[in-house]
């Protein structure tokens, strides 16, 4: 059995050399997209091949060992033990051989950390549980949440069939679009608990922590779309926070940027306007869905214990100002809206709360409200404290 | 000799206690051992309990039984249980029973404090054990408690804190009375250097606990004042450093993890040697490696933190560091190599989880040297290409040489045979359904899914249903090593054994000149001899 195990063992380390390796069953590494992902692939290969060659080395000699010197063949004990000689020879073979191996992963480790020269700079905010993107060159901004069809698969007891959903819990509301043959780097932080953002084909992951900044850098060279997700446990929906990478030719990627541009302009103009209750509460719902409901619950019931019930809560029944004052500032474990959310959006769904999910206060507000409320007192985190629930 | 001097001794304690007052006042190192052993396989049934949701709700995407949050109390008491109240305690137990055996000593050399680790051990896990039933449920943060993150625990966290706090007191005071039996105790003629492996490896292991268990009281007390006494230690808002935590985290978890692996050594280089009928290799070379291991394990600690943004030189100097460590544990593993060599080898159960433990040990070893490269683990980490890291190191290597401890005693504790060809059953149900739940997980983890998920994307689907089955095949597994250690302390296969148990072994271990079973007070006179085997 420990042949055929061993057996098996080299033969399918073969096939990953070989790289015959299915779609579904996937064995090995991502080579990735970029020069440092290659990098890396390289090291994890030559370490892999390296412990491939001490393994069949040892176990062979163990395995013939096990075959050979037992007592079931006659083999009688020889009673040798203790030799300097071969307990320094194998100090020695090893210790030469992590030289060969730190060499290039030092190399290739000072390649990673060197963010000089960029041509143009993204700053992460890890937030529970989505990422905020600012491309701090051109103003854009926005935040990536997981994609409704897989949020709605995944909830516990959905039945529908996650294999039905195109890549379920791989997908977001808005990607990242970067362009091609582009030094980009990457700023991070996080503004709750530590998150780790990880594309695998990139090459790397990165913690992005409270109060910390972090650096790394990519240079994509193929147009594409590459997928990841949060590394570090960051809460209950840890797992459903992705991250997709939508590398762009130039030309493509600058038409995007002027669309985003012009998305936001619109969006301004949005807030002006004055809006419906019916618009509002149609609106509202989508916030809901994409914002509040994985703590809150879609239909307001909350989580004892933990997050509370909406439905007859005395905040969102209450006075209107002071939970726009909640939202906006965020309370404890309720994260601060204030800066997350479009003035449309903010007032979409507190008139949403306030006249769904079993609540029917009647009242509403407008987008031209939160407007102000942003222009006049931008959020202060101290008056937090005061706010009751 | 003992037997004229036991004659003139009228105190009244001879024997055990009867009924159930024997086990919660006893002072005596075998029964404290077996307690230890009892509950350790206990909490064992229970860890794997919760990693059986786990897997269950892994054995497909989407979310089929649990909710997230319960999902991530799972994980996080799953690794605390199976750390600090089976494996942990496991060993402790071992230590007991075998060290002042293995010395020629009569008991611990603080019998008292014995029984009050083993109790405050009782109180710590079944304080952890309650917070499952908490509002806001079971701590979900992971076993490294992070915080932000792990503050916003609800009810649970003060009492998971505190838990802590009882689990780290009594390995402190089992680690002390460890140390002082082994200085104070060992019979005449027997220097440090002619120490069984077992006790040498228990003896840097309890210097590791003393080391690090009160650095580990400091960081969750940090957080408790952080929750409850408005300090800022880890809060970056009140000019605290979230990442300070993970350092002193690590700087203890990594020599824990080590305390978890060394006995299972100083375990294996007892066992080998026996079945292969030859003396171990090299002795002191086998000494001076797990010195080396122990002291590498404090200087290595950020390895575990590659990707938190250390600067360059850290990064650099981390994985040179830890590099390092492949050596002494190559010493190892050639060492039990070289002891099987040429030797006359016979394979009871003891031997078989023996040599899978070097074998599978040595595939987490491998894994771990890959890990060690800082530029490929910013890929490998928190993904389940570390999960399958450590249950290699810790499952097939420490569980399986705590298996192989049963099988290999249990004769010369009970005086009974066990079914040897119910152990083998168990051994290869164990053997083979092990690799089928962890293989696979290095596949998953390079194919890019993260750790402590509760649901996947659909790529991922297959090698998870693989996993999940050897899963629940390895959990059901040990089923039959419950029934194989009851049968054996009713009677066994009725065969009585003799003092040595197995062939020639009284010229390895002080153990096995002995009686079996193993009268309740032994060595009450120090040996005069003591085995020379491998000197």
């Amino acid at each position: 059995m420990k042949k055929t195990k061993q057996l098996f063992a080299s033969l399918f380390l073969m096939s990953l050399g070989l790289g015959t390796a299915k779609a579904e069953y996937t064995l090995n590494l991502r080579q990735g997209v970029t020069q440092i992902s290659q990098e890396v692939y390289d090291l994890h290969m030559l370490i892999l091949w390296i412990c491939v060659f001490i393994g069949l080395a040892v176990f062979g000699t163990m395995f013939y060992s096990i075959y050979h010197h037992r007592k079931s063949k006659g083999h009688v004990a020889s009673q040798f033990h203790e030799s300097t000689k071969v307990e320094i020879i194998w100090t020695i073979i090893p210790t030469l051989i992590l030289i060969g191996m730190a060499i290039p992963a030092t190399k290739t480790m000072l390649d990673m950390d060197d963010v000089q020269d960029a041509d143009m700079s993204i700053k992460v905010t890890g937030w529970q549980w989505k990422w905020e993107y600012e491309y701090l060159d051109n103003g854009i901004h926005f935040f990536s949440s997981l994609d409704e069809a897989s949020n709605r698969a995944r909830q516990l007891g959905s039945g529908i069939d996650p294999r039905s959903v195109p890549h379920y819990l791989l997908d977001v509301d808005h990607p990242l679009v970067v362009p091609v043959n582009t030094k980009i780097r990457f700023l991070f932080t996080a503004a709750d608990v530590q998150h780790s953002w990880w594309v695998p084909d990139l090459g790397w992951k990165k913690d992005t922590i409270p109060g910390f900044i972090n650096e790394a850098w990519t240079y994509v060279e193929k147009a594409g779309t590459y997928r990841g997700q949060c590394a570090e446990l960051c809460g209950k929906d840890h797992g459903f926070m992705p991250i997709v990478v939508i590398a762009m030719e130039q030309d493509n990627y600058d038409a995007w940027v002027e669309s985003q541009k012009a998305g936001a302009e619109a969006e301004k103009q949005l807030a002006d306007k004055e809006w419906t209750a019916d618009e509002l509460m149609a609106k509202g719902e989508t916030v809901y869905a994409n914002n509040c409901a994985s703590c809150h619950m879609a239909d307001g019931a909350g989580m004892e214990g933990a997050f509370p019930a909406l439905t007859g809560s005395s905040v969102v029944t209450g006075d209107i100002d002071a939970q726009i004052d909640l939202i906006y500032n965020g309370k404890g474990m309720m994260p601060a809206f204030g800066q997350m959310l479009s003035e449309t959006e903010f007032a979409a769904v507190v008139t949403y709360t306030r006249n769904a999910l079993g609540n029917s206060v009647g009242d509403s507000v407008q987008p031209a409200a939160i407007k102000s409320l942003k222009s006049s007192a931008p959020a202060d985190e101290d008056e937090d404290e005061d706010d009751e629930e | 000799m003992s037997a004229v001097v036991a004659e003139h001794d009228d105190h009244h304690d001879h024997g055990p206690e009867k009924g159930l007052l024997r086990w919660i006042i006893t002072t005596n190192h075998k029964d404290i051992g077996t307690l230890y052993l009892v509950f350790s396989l206990a909490m064992f049934f229970l860890g794997g309990a919760m990693a059986l949701v786990i897997r269950a709700e892994l054995f497909e995407p989407g979310l089929q039984f649990v909710e997230p949050q319960f999902f991530n109390s799972m994980t996080t008491m799953h690794a605390l249980i199976m750390v600090f109240g089976a494996v942990m305690p496991a060993f402790v137990g071992l230590a007991n029973w075998m060290i002042p055996l293995m010395i020629g000593a009569p008991d611990m050399a603080l019998p008292r404090m014995n029984n009050m680790s083993f109790w405050l051990l009782v109180a710590g896990a079944l304080l952890l054990a309650s917070t499952l039933f908490m509002e806001g449920g079971a701590p979900a943060s992971g076993w490294t408690l992070y915080p932000p993150l792990v503050l916003q625990t609800g009810a649970a966290l003060p009492f998971a804190i505190f838990s802590v706090h009882l689990l780290g007191i009594s390995s402190i005071m089992g680690a002390i009375n460890i140390i002082a039996t082994i200085f104070n105790m060992r019979a005449p003629g027997m220097t440090l250097m002619k120490m069984p492996l077992f006790v040498w490896t228990w003896l840097i292991t309890a210097f590791l606990l003393i080391a690090v268990m009160p650095v580990f009281a400091g960081a969750v007390t940090m957080l408790l004042t952080d929750r409850f006494f408005d300090t800022s230690f880890f809060n970056a808002a009140g000019g605290g450093d979230p990442v300070l935590y993970q350092h002193i985290f690590w700087f203890f978890g990594h020599p824990e993890v080590y305390v978890m692996i060394l006995p299972t050594f100083g375990v294996a280089s007892t066992i080998i040697p026996v079945f292969a009928r030859k003396p171990l290799f090299g002795y002191s070379s086998m000494v001076y490696a797990t010195a080396s291991i122990a002291f590498l394990s404090f200087i290595v600690w950020a390895h575990h933190m590659f990707t938190v943004g250390m600067p360059i030189a850290g990064e650099l100097y981390f994985m040179y560091a830890t590099m390092l460590i492949a050596i002494p544990t190559g010493v190892k593993v050639f060492n039990w190599t070289a002891t099987m060599w040429k030797g006359s080898m016979t394979f009871e159960t003891p031997m078989l989880f023996s040599i899978a433990f070097v074998v599978l040990f040595t595939l987490g070893g491998f894994t771990g040297l890959m890990m060690s490269v800082a530029p490929s683990d910013f890929q490998y980490h928190d993904t389940y290409f570390i999960v399958a890291h450590f249950h290699y190191t810790l499952v097939p290597a420490s569980v399986f040489i705590l298996m192989a401890a049963a099988y290999f005693w249990l004769p010369k504790w009970t005086g009974n045979m066990y079914d040897e060809k119910l152990g083998q059953l168990h051994f290869w149900l164990s053997a083979i359904s092990v690799n089928v739940l962890f293989f696979p997980q290095h596949f998953l983890g390079l194919a890019g899914m993260p750790r402590r998920i509760p649901d996947y994307a659909v790529q991922f689907a297959d090698w998870n249903m693989v996993s999940s089955i050897g899963a629940f095949v390895f959990g059901f597994s040990q089923l039959l090593f419950l029934y194989i250690v009851i049968k054996t302390i009713r009677g066994g296969t009725g065969e009585k054994v003799t003092d040595e148990v197995w062939e020639d072994a009284s010229k390895h271990s002080l153990e096995w000149t002995l009686p079996s079973p193993l009268p309740y007070h032994t060595f009450t006179t120090p040996p005069k001899e003591i085995p020379t085997e491998h000197f």
